[in-house]
């Protein structure tokens, strides 16, 4: 039922899912971190830019980071400096791509998490001998797990399902860029319905079946 | 060496200005008391490092803790404080003993302390396995404290522990805070606007007031002072330090003895020897220039008048008295104060209706 061609897709689409969440949970967590604190006039601003891809067309992304990853764009020029080559249409390019295009489904999520636990926790564990670090390890990590939880399946899903900006900037490369969403769109293009189908089905179960699996484990918002 | 607290706090908020100046005891209780907004927490914050107050000064004993002249500030996790918020904020994701544990093992498990004798304290052997979501309020303020002890603090820090519990709960908790006033060494300053707390807890006491005078004493003189009564308006009283002298099994009495008198009160429990706290309130007693030969109350003792004070009320008058070491008040009517023509320095009869045991 699936082709050889259909399964590479799947395969690449997880491999970019995991890298570019985990990557997000590295990078993103600091910067949470910091916006659910900070009391810098900062905070505004950096906050309407993590928001940003939200309500961009992901074709207005795609487009800026084709250009920017291109030979004369800032980011093209120093990956040619570097000696590492051009980024788009390689995989690296599209992990970046998509860790800017589901940045804010990874980073909201913490935020709130973050924000939820308030001050209260974190003096406490302060006046218990915790430095700064410590407090953040053992109190506000365990604290906002349910956000990670959250955030972690937002961001791999989203992944899972861009289009736009994975077309303008990785293009349709077997095994090193095609991904489930523009395999399915090249079994339309081409009027193979039935392959089609076995895709999109198979990942509408997928994502129903994760999903599920959340709402189902997280246990109720504890009363303390 | 010189022991004791020492803060210097110039707190500034909008509309708001106190500066505080306070060195307490290392020993025993102090009690902050003063109405909502006068500034306790922000004092006890400030001394716990979790507020950096402009310009002020903390040390206790030879620690400096802030010293804005240096400069120095110790951050809060580097202070051998112990913290009991308003609220029970127990670690919502540890049960009872990890929460117990998390300053312990984070203190280095001092030797000096006797973590299974905290629990056997508190009374919380039972819930160890339990999660906090699981405790009633008054058993999660008992494991706060407990966690703060096992800590080892040169200092405990209690913001209203009691406030937020009802008064059955405050009623469950008080007997165990004062048992850790008569067996802990370690010095705490306690926040209440709450007199009766006060009254059974406290050494030492701090009055913060409307105005930004600050006054600081032993608790027993503290309460007998006429000048300071409007802070008391509700309920004017003195606290007497007794001990258990003798029991009378016929009458079911007990007496209990104290610097300059003696109270017969119901039958106690407590064997002699036994320490109790007092409160008798200034409406309580009653005055007489002559002995009170035929009269239904027990305590009857020789006084003398060294003061009075207006009250809210223009019928009334409150008058303080000398009884060998020990200070007493009482509200009298401005008509009975002329008429047995009292002044300072008049001998009296002092008659005191009841007294209520404090814990």
């Amino acid at each position: 039922m699936l082709s050889a061609a259909d399964l590479a897709a799947l395969w690449l689409t997880l491999k970019l899912a995991t890298t570019v969440t985990l990557l997000l949970f590295v990078l993103g967590t600091p910067v949470a971190w910091w916006l659910a604190r900070s009391r810098s006039r900062w905070r505004h601003p950096l906050s309407a830019l993590v928001a940003l891809p939200l309500v961009l067309p992901p074709t207005v992304l795609g487009f800026y980071l084709l250009v920017a990853f291109g030979p004369h764009g800032p980011i093209g020029t120093l990956t040619q400096a570097l000696g590492i080559g051009l980024l788009s249409f390689t995989f690296p390019g599209l992990v970046i791509a998509s860790m800017l295009y589901s940045m804010p489904f990874v980073i909201q999520p913490l935020r709130n998490a973050f924000e939820a636990i308030g001050e209260r926790p974190l003096e406490v564990a302060a006046t218990l001998r915790a430095g700064p670090l410590d407090r953040f390890v053992s109190v506000a990590l365990p604290l906002s797990r349910r956000g990670f939880v959250t955030a972690g399946v937002l961001g791999f899903a989203h992944t899972v399902g861009e289009f736009g900006v994975v077309l303008m900037i990785g293009g349709n490369i077997p095994q090193s860029t095609r991904v489930v969403s523009v395999q399915i769109f090249d079994h339309v293009e081409a009027l193979q319905y039935g392959q089609a189908h076995a895709l999109a089905g198979g990942l509408m179960v997928f994502s129903f079946l994760v999903l599920l699996a959340v709402y189902g484990t997280q246990p109720r918002l504890r009363s303390f | 060496m010189d022991e004791a607290i020492h803060v210097r706090l110039p707190l500034r908020h909008t509309g708001f200005a106190l500066d505080l100046d306070l060195a307490l005891p290392t020993r025993g209780i102090s009690a902050l008391y003063g109405p909502s907004g006068s500034g306790k927490t922000s004092c006890l914050r400030a001394i716990a490092g979790l507020d950096r107050v402009a310009n002020g000064y903390v040390a206790i004993g030879e620690e400096v803790w802030q010293d804005e002249s240096r400069p120095v500030f110790v951050p809060a996790h580097r202070r051998a404080v112990g913290y009991v918020f308003q609220e029970p904020s127990l670690f919502a994701h540890l049960s009872v003993r990890e929460n117990l544990d998390y300053g312990h093992r984070r203190a280095g498990r001092p030797t000096g302390i006797d973590p299974p004798g905290i629990v056997e304290m508190l009374g919380i052997g039972t819930l160890l396995d339990r999660r906090p979501q699981a405790l009633s309020g008054g058993e999660r303020q008992r494991v706060a404290i407990a966690r703060a002890l096992m800590s080892q603090p040169r200092l405990l820090l209690l913001d209203e522990p009691l406030a937020a519990l009802d008064s059955a709960r405050k009623a469950e908790i008080l007997p165990y805070l004062a048992r850790l006033h008569d067996t802990l060494a370690v010095p705490a300053i306690y926040v209440s606007h709450a007199l009766e707390e006060v009254a059974q807890l406290a050494d030492h006491l701090v009055l913060l007031g409307d105005g930004q005078r600050v006054q600081s004493g032993p608790l027993a003189p503290m309460l007998a002072r006429l000048d300071l009564a409007a802070a008391f308006r509700d309920d004017p009283g003195v606290v007497v330090a007794t001990t258990v002298a003798a029991h009378d099994d016929t009458d079911h009495l007990s007496r209990l003895d104290f610097p300059g008198g003696q109270l017969f009160v119901a039958r106690r429990p407590e064997p002699s020897g036994h320490r109790l706290r007092y409160r008798i309130h200034a409406r309580d007693v009653s005055l007489t220039l002559r002995k009170p030969e035929a009269t239904s109350i027990l305590n009857v003792m020789r006084a003398k008048v060294t003061g009075r004070a207006e009250t809210d009320t223009p019928a009334y008058l409150l008058v303080r008295l000398q009884a060998g070491d020990t200070l007493l008040l009482a509200r009298i009517s401005r008509r009975s104060w002329q008429s047995l023509q009292l002044a300072s320095g008049v001998e009296v009869w002092v008659q005191i209706k009841s007294a209520a045991l404090l814990g």
